[in-house]
């Protein structure tokens, strides 16, 4: 397969999961939505590495991951609290600084 | 066309090619019923079917590590994570489907496809080749090319993210510990509330006496009708049951055709 196959298909599930985060008012859902655009990076990044041939993409795809992972565990712990003190995972329900 | 590993023969790649599309179907159809799909659980097992997807394309494009730790870092690990906080939060993790502002739906979707052909035309214009010849790095020595070039040109950013999940740990440890506000309650003042409560024993377990031992089936009470304390409010909440009063018809009938035939037991400690 062409690279570009791959780089054609990571830039819809960008597009569906910016679609997600948009559209969505679950603060969870959107969590998910923006898992699947940074794997949607992921996949762009290898497909670049096995278009050049050498192994940088795939090491920036692992930091992405890292990043990834660090950044679920901050936000979900953000959620928990949120939702400890306001009883809803619904981000339109947190506008205590709106006005 | 040609096979980012070791691809020799026709067939080969005519597999590659059918795997590929194959994938792509699956995860784009999954990705679009994750952001349709209104429960946040189904939305999490969307997310991992497109993340198996994923790590399947990362091994076909010569990145097994990649693909392993997809699997399990992500969906493992990860989407876990996900699932866990679902069970926590929990219940009321349907979406609601009301517009707060109007015409949001309609310009997100105007934006989104704006974008899409931006990113489009640009990766259109962008003439991109066919994959390079096959390098060792990407056969067995996948992992010890990545490790090499982890551990000495990108060694800076390896320690900076061992810094960043210290980091999220001390974060996430900071925002789930919740602090006391009253002081804890000591045996003797529980046992006091239990007293002025008016209620001693615990509350009656779910399908005491009913004809299923279910636990979304009410208590009957010695006087046949059904305790709303004995089915767990979540059930309700879920709709799993009509309500916490809900009794099946048969069995309501089942009760009065038995008339005072069945055996009713003053206290459950009757039978042991």
């Amino acid at each position: 397969m062409s690279p570009v196959h791959y780089v054609a298909l990571a830039v819809i599930l960008f597009v569906i999961g910016g679609v997600g985060v948009l559209v969505r008012r679950n603060a969870i859902v959107i969590f998910m939505c923006i898992e699947l655009m940074l794997n949607a990076c992921n996949l762009a990044f290898v497909a670049f590495a096995s278009l050049h041939g050498n192994l940088d993409g795939q090491v920036i795809a692992f930091f992405v991951m890292v990043v990834a992972a660090a950044e679920v565990v901050v936000g979900l712990a953000i959620l928990m609290s949120i939702y400890r003190a306001r009883r809803s995972a619904s981000v339109d329900d947190a506008n205590l600084l709106k006005y | 066309m040609s096979g980012v590993l070791a691809a020799g023969t026709n067939a080969d790649v005519i597999a590659r090619e059918t795997l590929f599309w194959i994938l792509a179907v699956i995860s784009v159809t999954a990705a679009l019923a994750m952001i349709l799909v209104r429960r946040a659980v189904h939305c999490a097992l969307m997310l991992a079917v497109v993340m198996l997807c994923l790590a399947t394309m990362y091994a076909m494009q010569g990145a097994p590590f990649l693909a392993f730790v997809q699997i399990i870092v992500y969906t493992g690990a990860v989407l876990m994570l996900f699932l866990f906080v679902l069970m926590l939060i929990g219940i009321s993790s349907a979406d609601s489907i009301v517009e707060t502002i109007k015409g949001q739906r309609t310009a997100a979707g105007l934006a989104a496809i704006g974008f899409f052909v931006i990113l489009a035309l640009g990766i259109g214009h962008a003439a991109i080749g066919p994959a390079a010849r096959p390098t060792a790095a990407n056969g067995p020595t996948n992992l010890t090319g990545l490790s090499t070039l982890i551990f000495t040109t990108y060694v800076f950013p390896f320690e900076v993210t061992g810094a960043l999940l210290i980091t999220a740990a001390l974060g996430a440890m900071v925002l789930a510990y919740r602090e006391r506000t009253t002081p804890r309650p000591t045996q003797r003042e529980l046992a006091a509330r239990r007293l002025s409560s008016g209620q001693l024993a615990p509350d009656p377990s779910p399908g005491v006496y009913a004809l299923h031992d279910a636990a979304d089936r009410p208590a009957l009470l010695p006087d046949g009708s059904t305790s709303d304390l004995s089915v767990s409010p979540v059930l309700s909440q879920r709709a799993v049951t009509e309500g916490p009063g809900f009794v099946p018809p048969e069995e309501t009938v089942e009760i009065t055709a038995e008339g005072g035939g069945r055996e009713i037991a003053p206290s459950g400690r009757a039978d042991s």
